[in-house]
């Protein structure tokens, strides 16, 4: 498994793999919504947390395509299906390396962006902790439409079709998690729910991911 | 070969078309029937509300298409879980044929109730939890009948889609707390339940009824004529790839 990490990893981060697509998408994004919307900073603090983590999503959302299409194109994903290793394993790593090079990336960047959206002081740690908790869960369902769509020629809109509505509540309470943050409310009901819709996914949709991965190699 | 009876018989493509033809214009005729009694009665022999005037009679489409857009997808849920479990062709094309007709229940609950809500609540749409819990429905058919069509082969499709659903109504309840967490509605609470103290009144109720089990009937006759056609579809293919053989 850490084999496989090192690998995705490696070809990841050379040239022509598409690392850092998605952080340039996130910053673009957070960038323009001040020309878009204004400069006054009580308008952009209120909506910061929601450009945040609605920037973030979007860039996962760009990378998603590449999770096996390369693999499967070059016949890497029939040998990693024929190996010792379990699918399920398999499955795990690719969001995990997913996570790595667009998640991971984005949750640094982010408080940064929350300066220029002039995000309020207190909300920098709750932002901080909220795309550091659902991010993850982005990768992972993600990876489950990815998979989906990995036989298709052309899946890029079929996949953002089938993911958009997977992504809808955490998105809602990662954002309404952040938003309370910044506002200096209570947060533990977005918290905890955020974290459970988290380490739920991690645990039980590799399953589903790695069965459809099997049909489509079928 | 047991000779006891069973449901499982009609997994036999031959026999559930045998069966379907049989019940399918009674299905047709009786919902069609039913909707005409439900919609006059509703329409012209129930009195107006007093508060909400006469918009309060679009409910007789409103809360039935509302009703069967949730039950085709637990029907497509179930249909898909038998796929899985027993492979009965029957059971995954008769889920396909039950997605476009779940997507239009969902455009006629949406639509009459933004009719509904312009009068009443001086807006044609708000992020209320019912609405947006409607609307993510709405794009889980679509993902749902794009990815059947996206796929060639007929039983990866099947499979592939069968997953999407399972995972996409625990998606789908997940959604319904999260919106009910994230924003208060505008949109009336369950106010048909059977045990509650406070329902609507019987002279809109029976009316309601009657259109509700026509809706019901509906669905049934067209879900069975759209799978009666993906059967037929697949004969025909059959036979077309036998010919070209030969």
């Amino acid at each position: 498994m850490i084999a496989l990490l090192v690998r995705d990893m490696r070809l990841a981060v050379r040239a022509g793999g598409g690392f850092g697509l998605g952080l340039a998408f996130f910053l673009i994004v957070c960038i323009l919504v001040p020309f878009s919307v204004g400069p006054q900073s009580q308008l952009l603090a209120s909506i910061a947390p929601g450009v945040l983590w609605l920037g973030a999503l979007l860039a996962c959302l760009l990378s998603l395509d590449r999770v096996f299409a390369l693999d499967f194109e070059d016949g890497s994903l029939d040998l990693l299906a024929s190996a010792p290793l379990p699918m399920e394993g398999v499955v795990s790593m690719k969001a995990l390396t997913h996570w790595l090079t667009t998640g991971l990336p984005l949750v640094v960047a982010a408080p940064a962006l929350g300066i220029l959206l002039s995000l309020p002081t207190q909300g920098f740690m709750w932002l901080f902790l909220s795309l550091l908790l659902g991010t993850p869960a982005l990768s992972v369902i993600g990876t489950f439409g990815a998979a989906l769509t990995v036989g298709l020629k052309r899946g890029g809109l079929l996949l953002s079709i089938l993911v958009l509505p997977l992504y809808v509540p955490t998105l809602i309470f990662g954002a309404e998690l952040a938003r309370r943050g910044a506002a200096g409310m209570d947060t533990q009901t977005p918290l905890l729910m955020l974290a459970g819709i988290t380490f739920a996914t991690i645990a039980l949709l590799p399953i589903a991911s790695s069965a459809v991965i099997r049909i489509n190699l079928r | 070969m047991s000779t006891r009876r069973s449901l499982w018989e009609y997994a036999n493509p031959r026999k559930f078309m045998g069966l379907s033809g049989a019940i399918l214009p009674w299905v047709a005729v009786s919902g069609g029937v039913l909707l005409v009694i439900g919609l006059i009665w509703g329409f012209f022999f129930t009195p107006a509300d007093y508060r909400q005037g006469a918009t309060v009679k679009i409910i007789y489409l409103h809360v039935p298409s509302a009703l069967m857009a949730i039950n085709a997808w637990f029907m497509m849920l179930v249909a898909s879980l038998i796929w899985l479990i027993r492979r009965h062709h029957v059971s995954a094309l008769a889920a396909k044929a039950a997605a476009p007709v779940g997507v239009a229940m969902t455009i006629i609950a949406l639509v009459t109730g933004a009719i509904w809500g312009q009068p009443m609540w001086g807006t044609w749409w708000v992020w209320d939890p019912r609405l947006t819990s409607f609307l993510i429905l709405f794009l889980f058919y679509l993902g749902y009948i794009a990815l059947w069509s996206a796929i060639e082969n007929d039983d990866t499709a099947a499979d592939l889609a069968s997953i999407l659903c399972i995972v996409g109504s625990v998606f789908a309840m997940l959604s319904r707390y999260a919106v009910n967490f994230w924003n208060q509605g505008l949109h009336q609470g369950a106010s048909l339940s059977l045990d509650k103290e406070e329902n609507v009144a019987d002279i809109f109720y029976h009316p309601l009824l009657v259109s509700m089990v026509a809706f019901g009937l509906i669905f049934l006759a067209l879900v069975l004529l759209r799978t009666r056609t993906e059967i037929r579809a697949r004969q025909l293919r059959a036979y077309l790839a036998r010919e070209r053989m030969q």
